[in-house]
């Protein structure tokens, strides 16, 4: 196919696309997303490769490797369509029997459906599953369907068309109305409204503007941009040729970290085909607009997430933020006005413009309009990642979505929005889920991290780990940012390990007000969130640490006491064996000789738990 | 002329300036250590918080890198200013408790004692060094490196300053006088970049007097004639 020259002409070739598709055909979906990919997927494709090579009916049946499902859990996950039907946990041994009986036969093979999990009811179809049930995936639901290395997917399912219509039928000014009226807020964290945005670098002074695509998601255990970029590339390419449309940009880059692969070869490869098309270039579509994408990769740095530390990191200096007294849109890439907006916020602006604001607008809360995807991780049954509607609660996350708590144990917090967010309690679990209420609860939605933790998890533990990583992570250009990270971690570390006082905890404070009062960027102006919002919530597990020397999780090892019960002990000797230091005695009882029930010398005990693990008689109790 | 309030007095400052400069020149101190005039401001130390009004809001910010602007509010030494600015000063002199500088400043600031784990550290990372080498001798011979608390100012590698004509800029800015310069015979060596030179000597009296890389990098940079540094800066007379 060679360029497209009108909007006729795009449509003409969707047709042509269409009209070779049955929908009734048997086609195997299998997801090459990262979670699945990193499960076997491309062994399981490989097995359906062979088993259809061999085949005589193997060559009537489509095999489509597609972006990712979500529901990262249970992969590698297959989807036999026309019937839709879900198989999960899929093994390349499966993949004869799924084409014999499923796709030739239309019979269901109960061993790879997916349970319910409260019913144990075999389900057969994606979307009765519970985990998509409570989804709205505006966003996100493309990707299971199309083969993201080709452009002929993405325009099977109507891309593109939202590009020719502000291309053709609206003016740029009318496409930032659009955006403002659709209330669309940065998806990357800040919330800033983007059709304000926009409109200020369009009005910004210069010839030569900028758009930037943020794909330099870095917080630890979220991946819903990496995957959206991974899984639908052209829906983010199309909205940032929309977008530098009404601002009069020629000229953008998208900033993705090389730890992204697969994200890095996606939109490589989306670029290559939409530039042959006439989709993204010189005189795109035939409307006398220029518009080109160059990839920048980044080198991992968490700090270049941030919007001036990206330029400078694009512009071959040291990711490290300046100060935006003169905001980006007026002086941002090179000086010259630019727009940045991360991946997630892009991939919105075709589903605006498609469907109007008016439709748009209809979900979600007064302030927050449109879905928001989290990357569900922690304690919760459905890892994965999710989109839902702002205004859900966090309990019909956690719970509806994703299924609860393992192994009987109680929530304990929720932490949103990253390394920096906060940790939300469970008494607050019905909030619902917008820019606004998590920032007035101490957290922030960031670009969209959500952390479950249980019982067992510590506070004070969670803090540090995450203190451990911004302490890091900090560029260290700014004294209070560097110093601040670094002696808070300090301080938990104290607390953790049976050497905190009452005061560690107003200084805590007081060091938590001067890293988010007096840095420059927005990483120090969120780092104390994680200490801050577990004083205020769970001030008395680390009054518990400080006063008691005791951690109630269980978590933190300089405050555990391991103690044999002399009464279970066996006399098999095994934690003995185990135990590095030396610090447990007694003697092995046989059939020849008595045995001694064995002692913990808490002096050379150095609380590793090595023995606690190898007791098979539950005699090690922990206190 | 850009005119705004600070501290309730009207003050002017060039366009283009910042609240620093305006409020050094009318007398008003604030504590700084990573500013200098002879380069851009930097807003690496945060000492120089101040508190601006504008648009009817109020925010904290270095007053380093905060441009002039009509019609703003500035106050240098209210109460949220002056306790994050002893949280720093303490911060600072946690990290370097050797430096008398710091500990003069501290002193100042009112602080007493400090409530963190004394560290042995000497360079506060105020960046001057680096940034006087890049901006105003533009021989880049040092640099930041590495992120968080593993930042360093170091020539490439940690190795030799290559890159450096031993001119004795940094030493001259350096706050805390921590990098070294030291002349023996004819050589000049910059301790810290681990960097010695040979210098020039004077035609009339005879002495060593300045590196022959940084005459020939001045020399060429302001198109001075080839027998100009023959004699040193007293003999020229």
């Amino acid at each position: 196919m060679g360029r497209l020259n009108s909007p006729e002409e795009l449509e003409r070739f969707r047709s042509e696309i269409l009209s070779q598709r049955d929908v009734r055909q048997p086609l195997i979906t299998v997801c090459g997303g990262t979670g699945c990919h990193a499960s076997g997927c491309h062994q399981v494709v490989d097995a359906f490769r062979k088993v259809m090579e061999q085949h005589a009916q193997g060559n009537g049946v489509g095999l489509r490797v597609t972006g990712c499902h979500g529901f990262c859990e249970r992969g590698p996950l297959v989807v036999i369509h026309p019937q839709k039907v879900f198989y999960q946990k899929v093994k390349p041994e499966d993949a004869a029997a799924i084409f014999e009986k499923t796709v030739l036969k239309g019979e269901l093979l109960e061993h790879l459906l997916y349970d319910h999990p409260a019913t144990g009811e075999k389900i057969g179809k994606e979307e009765e599953v519970p985990f998509y049930k409570k989804q709205m995936r505006i966003i996100f639901g493309n990707n299971g369907s199309i083969d993201p290395q080709r452009i002929e997917d993405y325009l099977a399912v109507g891309g593109y068309r939202a590009l020719a219509k502000a291309l053709f039928l609206m003016k740029p000014q009318e496409i930032i109305n659009e955006v403002k009226k659709a209330k669309l807020r940065g998806r990357g964290g800040g919330g800033f409204p983007a059709g304000v945005k926009w409109e200020q670098c369009r009005n910004a002074p210069g010839e030569i503007k900028y758009v930037v695509c943020n794909a330099d998601e870095g917080d630890p255990g979220a991946y819903m941009d990496r995957s959206l970029l991974e899984g639908n590339p052209h829906s983010v390419l199309e909205g940032m040729i929309i977008g530098a449309y009404a601002i009069g940009s020629h000229e953008g880059y998208v900033y993705v970290r090389n730890e992204y692969p697969l994200a890095v070869e996606n939109i490589g490869i989306a670029i290559r085909q939409a530039r042959d098309l006439g989709l993204l270039g010189r005189n795109i579509l035939g409307s006398g607009f220029d518009f080109d994408v160059k990839v920048s990769r980044g080198g991992g740095a968490f700090v270049c997430g941030e919007s001036t530390a990206l330029m400078a990191s694009i512009e071959g200096n040291v990711g490290e933020p300046r100060a935006k007294h003169i905001h980006t849109v007026i002086s941002g890439l090179w000086e010259r006005p630019t727009n940045l907006n991360n991946v997630e916020t892009w991939a919105n602006v075709p589903v605006i413009i498609d469907r109007g604001a008016d439709w748009y607008t209809q979900i979600g809360t007064e302030e927050s309009k449109g879905t928001k995807i989290f990357s569900l991780v922690g304690k919760v049954n459905n890892t994965g990642l999710v989109e839902v509607p702002m205004g859900i609660t966090l309990r019909e996350i956690v719970y509806d979505i994703g299924g609860g708590i393992p192994g009987g144990k109680k929530l304990k917090a929720v932490q949103t929005g990253g390394p920096s967010g906060g940790c939300i309690p469970e008494s607050l679990m019905d909030l619902p889920v917008d820019f606004d209420r998590l920032t007035e609860v101490g957290s922030m939605m960031g670009s969209g991290g959500m952390i479950v933790m249980d019982e067992s998890t510590c506070m004070v533990d969670v803090a540090k780990y995450f203190m451990n990583f911004l302490k890091d992570e900090s560029c260290g250009k700014c004294t209070s940012c560097r110093e601040g990270t670094k002696r808070m971690h300090e301080l938990l570390t104290d607390i953790t390990e049976g050497r905190g006082t009452l005061e560690h905890i107003d200084l805590l404070e007081e060091l938590g007000w001067v890293t988010a009062e007096a840095s420059l960027c927005a990483l120090g102006g969120t780092a104390p969130n994680p200490v801050l919002s577990t004083i205020r919530y769970f001030r008395d597990e680390y009054k518990e640490h400080i006063l008691n020397k005791r951690c109630p999780a269980k978590v933190c090892r300089a405050l555990l006491k391991y103690r044999i019960l002399s009464e279970v002990c066996t006399m098999c000797g095994r934690c003995a064996k185990a135990c590095p230091s030396g610090a447990i005695s007694g003697k092995v009882k046989t059939k020849k000789q008595e045995g001694i029930p064995f002692k913990i010398d808490q002096e050379k005990c150095i609380k590793c738990g090595m023995c606690f693990e190898a007791c098979k008689f539950k005699a090690i109790e922990v206190e | 002329m850009i005119s705004f309030m600070m501290d309730g007095q009207p003050v002017e400052g060039k366009e283009g300036g910042n609240l620093l400069e305006v409020a050094l020149d009318a007398g008003i101190e604030i504590p700084h250590l990573c500013y200098h005039e002879s380069v851009k401001p930097y807003g690496a130390c945060r000492l120089c918080l101040v508190e601006v009004f504008r648009n009817g809001r109020s925010r904290m910010t270095t007053a380093c890198t905060y441009p002039v602007q009509n019609g703003i509010e500035v106050h240098t030494g209210t109460e949220k200013v002056l306790r994050a600015r002893r949280m720093i000063m303490e911060l600072i002199l946690a990290m370097c408790p050797g430096d008398k500088k710091i500990q003069q400043m501290a002193q100042e600031m009112g602080i007493e004692e400090v409530r963190f784990k004394k560290e042995e550290k000497d360079c506060i990372l105020c960046g001057l060094c680096a940034r006087v080498c890049d901006e105003v001798v533009g021989a880049h011979a040092i640099q930041f490196a590495s992120r968080g608390d593993r930042r360093e100012v170091t020539p490439p590698f940690g190795e030799e300053a290559k890159n450096c004509i031993a001119c004795g800029a940094c030493v001259l800015v350096c706050p805390v006088d921590v990098i070294g310069m030291k002349e023996e015979g004819d050589e000049r060596t910059i301790v810290r970049w681990k960097r010695t030179l040979k210098m020039k000597q004077c035609k009339v009296c005879g002495n060593y007097f300045a590196p022959w890389f940084q005459v020939e990098k001045f020399r060429e940079k302001a198109g001075l004639p080839k027998d100009f540094f023959d004699v040193c800066y007293s003999c020229r007379g």
